[in-house]
């Protein structure tokens, strides 16, 4: 087996006295997208935090390219090549829809995304390159989170709830964008709540539960009531 | 005409007072830091002037090309090493240092220059005059609103047509997300503070030309550069000169009403203007 993109090993994370990781163990393949499923409080932002260096962590409980990475700052890790795309998408309320993506692409790494590439992959964007990114549509602005992030040319992408919030329509588009994003060889690791996308678009699937890995599997081997057991952890 | 007079030299002062506080707005628009220390740094660099202007023998406009950088790098080393420490949720802890920052100035500048007033020798400078429509009009308060506009005009550009002024922006906006951009907020706010401070010594300089000057009078500075702040509107550096303006103007036709009213008329017109307006004339605007 090739040496793993991302290596998590007995990661515990904490919000004061709260500990909101147990242990958790994760490997992220090369060229793969891995999905994390789980209820509401399950630790999955949190995991993401972590890898994303938005949470104090031991070095060596998260290794990219096995190096350990889990005390750098987030500017640092993000210069390394890793992206997240928040929840609740979190733009900058006082930049432009263009300011938006540049600030993406100001961390400086060589790759294929460019300003004219994410404006191919979302037209929409390019018409509306100069207002305000407040006046956007909930989905415009999902757009821009995952654009901005693109523009970072990342090799390891993590997506947190990119669908809450969004009309149905809205979502598909954007997961029928996804196979054009993780296509250029990109590593992504996908947290949704919607548990059938999760799993249709991922190769590999992990669930969460009160901050403990209580499922891993491949997508498309893992069944209903292994999934509602690790979800729920009751015996249906 | 006597009227229009002290109009016109109020809102040439108003420039002075938008100096004072566009590092202030600065400040606070990017860290939510209120700097209690910002006038003892004013009365600092206009000592440095005065330094430089008397040891090296020069005017104190080309002393300013030394304490500009001074001043830069001491907000930068100033921010990295304590400030930074105090910035979090809480908005005390930045208030308290800052105010001790203020009485450590305050003492080591008695300590140094003794609390005799000094002025700095701006030569023929101080009292050339051009006459316009029967008024007489200093130069130096002309070059000082010009410079103030000139200053404001700059950090406008820089805030919101430069990738510094957009990092400012995104720290201020999300300190967390711009983390994520590659941006390193301590880094972001050291150079705020750089920035901040440079503006803060060509307005240093400028006070210690037209006025004298002792180690004492930084607090009074500190309330003029706030209420031009808030007259103005927090954010928005167009409203600071404003605000600074309405300031200056309020002073000068005070103290033509009756001397001892200059500052208390400046004082009303802010409080005046904060209870109609309780977020300035002007409240932020985005680019």
């Amino acid at each position: 087996m090739p040496e793993p993109i991302l290596n998590i090993d007995r990661l515990d994370a904490y919000y004061g006295d709260f500990q909101a990781l147990y242990g958790v163990e994760m490997t992220v393949q090369e060229g793969e997208v891995l999905a994390i499923i789980g209820s509401n409080g399950a630790g999955k932002s949190t995991l993401l935090r972590s890898i994303s260096g938005l949470m104090d962590n031991d070095a060596d409980q998260i290794r990219y390219r096995s190096e350990p990475i889990g005390r750098l700052r987030a500017d640092q890790i993000a210069k390394k090549g890793i992206a997240l795309v928040p929840e609740g998408r979190q733009l900058f309320p006082s930049l432009s829809v263009e300011e938006n993506l540049v600030i993406g692409g100001q961390v400086g790494r060589k790759g294929p995304w460019s300003l004219d590439k994410v404006f191919k992959l979302f037209p929409v964007l390019e018409e509306r390159r100069s207002v305000a990114s407040t006046s956007l549509s909930g989905g415009q602005q999902q757009m821009v989170a995952i654009s901005r992030a693109l523009m970072s040319n990342p090799d390891l992408i993590l997506f947190d709830e990119i669908s809450l919030g969004l009309a149905p329509v809205i979502i598909k588009s954007i997961y029928d964008a996804l196979p054009g994003i993780v296509g250029e060889g990109m590593s992504a690791v996908i947290v949704e709540q919607d548990i059938t996308k999760a799993l249709s678009v991922s190769s590999r699937v992990y669930c969460l539960q009160e901050g403990r890995v209580s499922l891993t599997g491949l997508s498309d081997a893992v069944s209903r009531e292994e999934i509602s057991r690790a979800y729920f952890g009751v015996e249906q | 005409m006597d009227w229009l007079n002290a109009l016109i030299q109020g809102i040439l002062l108003g420039g002075l007072y938008a100096l004072f506080a566009a590092g202030l707005s600065l400040i606070f628009g990017v860290m939510r830091l209120v700097n209690i220390a910002h006038g003892d740094l004013i009365v600092l660099a206009a000592y440095m002037g005065l330094t430089t202007t008397i040891v090296l023998g020069v005017h104190p406009f080309v002393a300013m090309l030394l304490v500009i950088p001074a001043m830069a790098l001491f907000g930068y080393v100033l921010q990295r090493g304590i400030l930074n420490q105090t910035l979090g949720d809480d908005l005390l802890p930045p208030l308290l240092v800052t105010f001790g920052l203020s009485v450590i100035i305050q003492n080591a500048l008695l300590e140094v220059y003794t609390a005799d007033p000094q002025k700095m020798d701006a030569g023929a400078l101080e009292t050339a005059s051009v006459s316009v429509g029967g008024l007489s009009l200093g130069i130096l308060p002309l070059m000082t609103f010009g410079i103030a506009v000139v200053i404001i005009a700059g950090l406008q550009f820089i805030f919101y047509r430069t990738a510094l002024g957009r990092a400012f922006r995104a720290v201020s906006d999300n300190q967390d997300i711009a983390q994520l951009m590659g941006l390193n907020r301590r880094h972001v706010f050291g150079l705020a503070m750089a920035l901040a401070l440079a503006v803060t010594a060509i307005a240093g300089i400028l006070l210690g030309i037209r006025t004298s000057f002792d180690p004492s009078i930084g607090g009074g500075r500190l309330i003029f550069g706030f209420e031009a702040v808030i007259i103005g509107g927090l954010g928005n550096l167009w409203g600071t000169l404003a605000g600074g303006v309405i300031l200056g103007a309020a002073q000068t036709l005070g103290a033509k009403i009756d001397p001892g009213w200059q500052l208390l008329a400046g004082h009303i017109v802010f409080l005046f203007i904060l209870a109609i307006r309780p977020n300035g004339l002007f409240p932020r605007i985005s680019g």
